[in-house]
């Protein structure tokens, strides 16, 4: 035995790594668009490559294919240079290809431990002990501490989203793919989260990381591939990322994504230079508050916290952030406050006058507001047309209709009149809403709220989902409300997005409003601090 | 892969009110199509079991259509149809699955039947045919009640109401023809009522009014969803019915409104019957429209309008039907079977068109992982 040789590979040094995987010139298409044109990237061991893009660019099919759940038109896949068909999403686990989502799947009623056999378990008797030994490994080499037996509901969404890691990396995956995965965590847990990856790239891990915000990926990757409209458009290797400062990386990014002239406020946006407090213009706020939620509590809608002793108050003219971990009551506080649900206690006024005995349509009548995070859901009808789409919350109101008969000629001219004003991409009025982008169904939706002399709106995750340009529009749009003296609520779970647009923000936790945090420098920080103090308090102490 | 079949309202793409459609020829296909599917399978069968299926149908078309006789019964035949159609239209566009019209209509028809001798013996005719055609249409709706309120209030499945009530219904029904409406007949029946007090027949024909009434109550439907607000209601309703709480629509007071039209259109259908054709109601006599005309409505995409040509040939197809099956000595259930055909193949012409309209090969492909294996 004495004479064998070193049995362990070096994988890391840089003479010897073959990628872990690498794409060559992939291309998928859809009817009407190519989704993926010749896309070639590598994922070295032991290296996080960041995968930029703006929504639509291509970087969810890409994935899909890597995974296993679309087959690519054209293109080749190596795996540790071996060339693969990956078959099924099955196929794709088997190659060491671990994927993590965007939205969490794990069952929430189920353990950490049920979660992590199912699927993986082989045989009809479960193996809890070898699971158990397994998610110890794991958590040791992730550097975290997960319960086994805590129902994977009661974790925090940091906590939930490292189980589905080692849920990726159970059966010893080579690459690891995360879609998007700061999108729903705290300052805290994306810090949490860097941490965890880097422990990953040293044992020898290859990561590709998913972002749409320019600062992870600057912070993050050690390889950067932006893609745009399918295509990659700019690589940065290790080399380039050494050799540059961080403004001349981002600037390089910017000039990418959006040609070289692209505005400083798409950079802004894009999360180039994270603004650093909250900004007030010289807004005129009115002396008297127009929204005013006083001691209000509701039974929860659809599985979040129950809301206890509300007070907000909103002037004319003030954007009022909410901030908190999913599901802590923001969905139940929308929709009473537009009237969906019924509170059990406390009073809402508007313009100083009690709305507690009103319909929806009653206060939309007064100038009271919602867009809803639920676009596909409750916000529009999708089989319908977008014209009736604008039209939804107006039926059998003049002067679409008339005596209770429609005017069909009246409600085109006024949807060609918001396709112009919202700036809707579509090829007609007529067009299915359905088959608009997200985008648009959001600008569509804005368009139906903020017509006919909207008073005080309540925005539920106004840009979640959206892709920078919309971003940028619907927060102008946002800021222009106010500057029309509209009182606005914005409720969101992009952090950067309150403090870029809200004059105060309130913490919501567990159904309670634990704070209110005014204008200032460090308003990010404690804001973040209130949502992780009180949401997760194991992480704290 | 996603199935677009997993729901009832999946097989059914309504479309909306501004949008006709993808043309004439799709249109025709898709519902066409099936019919046509029906019938070679059929004729299929019929050479199997040693039947000429050629002749078969030419009795069926001379029967139903052909012969002036024929195609009278045939037209008389649609009034109900077409109200119990339109019926279902009212509610399944709402969303609501009210498959209790068996019920609705047995019960109302036992009313109508059972008061009609005394109604038209103190009042002039029409006045007479008005009081009986509210009657039925308050009993049709007064039925819908209970799953109605369960639903808008509890949320309760309208589908597993209906039917219970529909059993409830036509036992009821019975009762009430077997005692307090038994007329002086030795078998259990209402009294009849006299022939020269039933319903007119259109001039030279014995088509009765009843098919008047019937098609204009299906172009009213086809008009309040196209044009008023209120069908607006009803289809959002349908379409997306948290969006229709969200836009402000009152759920809970739409669904009851919603479930009293539809039940009083059966109701209506019933009494047309009644007064029409009939005079009088027997004991355990159930025509079981429901079950026949869910297929209709769906194959005409719930469009009140589009179902009268499908009520048409569903009529031609059961007057001929009978005539053709006696002669073929085979039993009248061979015609249920062609209707059950249809039906089949409505939903896989659906599914093939869907896929069509994803940009999707009709013919699956063969698998690529298996082909490189």
């Amino acid at each position: 035995m004495g004479t064998t040789g070193p049995t362990i590979e070096d994988r890391s040094s840089p003479q010897t790594a073959t990628p872990a995987v690498e794409l060559i010139d992939i291309t998928k298409a859809f009817p009407g668009v190519v989704a993926n044109d010749r896309i070639s990237l590598a994922a070295m061991p032991g290296e996080v490559l960041c995968l930029l893009g703006e929504n639509g660019a291509g970087k969810s099919t890409l994935m899909s294919i890597l995974s296993g759940i679309y087959r690519p038109d054209g293109g080749r896949i190596l795996v540790d240079g071996r060339a693969v068909n990956i078959d099924s999403p099955r196929h794709g686990r088997d190659l060491g290809i671990g994927m993590v989502y965007q939205h969490l799947s794990l069952i929430p009623t189920l353990t950490v431990l049920e979660n992590l056999m199912m699927g993986s378990n082989p045989g009809l008797s479960l193996d809890r002990e070898g699971a158990r030994t397994r998610l110890g490994e794991l958590s040791r080499q992730l550097g975290v501490s997960v319960d086994a037996d805590a129902r994977a509901g009661s974790l925090a969404l940091g906590q939930q989203q490292q189980v589905e890691i080692i849920k990726a990396l159970w059966k010893g995956s080579r690459v690891l793919i995360l879609d998007e995965p700061t999108s729903m965590l705290t300052p805290q847990g994306i810090t949490e989260l860097q941490d965890v990856l880097r422990g990953l790239k040293r044992s020898g891990l290859a990561i590709i990381f998913i972002t749409h915000k320019l600062h992870e990926a600057v912070a993050i990757g050690d390889r950067v591939a932006i893609l745009k409209q399918g295509k990659v458009v700019g690589r940065l290797d290790p080399a380039d990322l050494a050799a540059m400062t961080p403004d001349e990386i981002q600037s390089r990014i910017v000039a990418a994504m959006f040609g070289s002239s692209a505005a400083p406020d798409v950079a802004d946006i894009a999360e180039l230079r994270p603004t650093s407090g909250l900004t007030t213009t010289a807004r005129h706020l009115s002396n008297e508050p127009l929204l005013e939620v006083v001691d209000v509590s509701a039974d929860a809608a659809g599985g979040e916290h129950t809301l206890a002793d509300i007070n907000l108050e909103v002037r004319g003219g003030e954007i009022l952030g909410v901030a908190g971990v999913d599901g802590s009551g923001q969905r139940t506080l929308a929709e009473v406050i537009a009237g969906q649900s019924r509170h059990t206690a406390g009073s809402i006024r508007l313009g100083g006058v009690t709305i507690d005995g009103l319909s929806i349509s009653e206060r939309q009548a007064l100038g009271l507001r919602y867009v809803t995070d639920d676009r596909l859901g409750e916000g529009v009808v999708s089989s319908y047309p977008l014209s009736l789409n604008l039209v939804l919350k107006r039926i059998g109101q003049p002067p679409f209709w008339r005596g209770g008969r429609v005017d069909r000629a009246q409600i085109r001219r006024s949807a060609q009149e918001s396709i112009r004003v919202f700036d809707i991409r579509t090829p007609s009025s007529e067009t299915r809403i359905g088959k608009l982008s997200g985008g648009n169904i959001q600008k569509a939706l804005l368009a139906r709220e903020l017509s006919f002399e909207p008073r005080c709106v309540v925005f539920n995750k106004p840009t979640h989902g959206l892709d920078v340009r919309t971003i940028v529009a619907v927060r102008e749009r946002i800021r222009a409300l106010a500057q029309d003296g509209v009182a606005i609520v914005v409720i969101s779970n992009d952090l950067d997005e309150l403090v870029d647009l809200s004059d105060r923000v309130a913490v919501l936790d567990s159904g309670r409003i634990t704070g209110v945090v005014p204008a200032g420098p460090d308003a990010e920080v404690r804001i973040g601090e209130l949502i992780v103090g009180v949401a997760a308090p194991q992480t704290v102490g | 892969m996603t199935s677009p079949l997993t729901s009832p309202e999946a097989v059914v793409d309504v479309a909306p009110p501004t949008t006709r459609g993808a043309g004439l020829g799709d249109a025709l296909v898709r519902s066409l199509g099936p019919i046509a599917l029906a019938l070679i399978t059929c004729g299929a069968l019929l050479a199997i079991v040693g039947r000429d299926p050629f002749a078969f149908y030419s009795d069926i078309l001379q029967a139903g259509l052909l012969r002036p006789s024929g195609l009278q019964d045939s037209i008389t035949r649609m009034a109900p149809i077409l109200l119990v159609a339109a019926g279902m239209i009212v509610a399944f566009r709402a969303g609501m699955w009210n498959l209790g019209s068996d019920g609705q209509y047995l019960l109302a028809a036992a009313c109508v039947a059972g008061t009609a001798p005394s109604v038209l013996a103190a009042v002039p005719a029409p006045l007479g045919w008005l009081v009986l055609g509210l009657v039925g249409m308050v009993v049709g709706a007064s039925w819908t009640i209970v799953p109605a309120w369960l639903r808008a209030r509890y949320g309760l499945n309208e589908i597993v109401t209906t039917l219970m009530m529909s059993f409830v219904g036509s036992g009821l029904a019975n009762l009430l023809v077997k005692g307090p409406f038994d007329g002086p007949s030795t078998v259990p029946q209402t009294a009849v009522v006299d022939p020269s007090l039933l319903l007119f027949d259109l001039p030279g024909t014995r088509i009765h009014i009843g098919v008047i009434v019937a098609l204009i109550a299906v172009a009213t439907i086809y008009w309040v969803f196209s044009r008023t607000s209120f069908g607006m209601r009803i289809d959002v309703l349908g379409a997306n019915a948290r969006a229709a709480q969200h836009v402000g629509i009152r759920v809970s007071r739409l669904i009851i409104v919603t479930f009293l039209l539809s039940g009083a259109l059966m109701g209506l259908a019933a009494a047309v019957d009644m007064l029409g054709i009939f005079g009088y109601m027997r004991a355990d006599w159930n025509p079981a429209y429901g079950l026949k005309v869910v297929p209709l409505v769906f194959l005409a995409r719930l469009n009140a309008l589009a179902v009268i040509p499908f009520a048409a040939f569903f009529s031609v197809l059961s007057i001929g039907g009978e005539y053709a099956a006696r002669r073929a000595q085979l039993p009248s259930d061979f015609l249920l079977l062609v209707i059950g055909l249809v039906l089949t193949f409505m939903v896989v012409t659906q599914y093939l068109t869907d896929k069509r309209d994803r940009g999707e090969p009709i013919l699956p492909r063969r698998k690529a992982g298996m082909a490189r294996a």
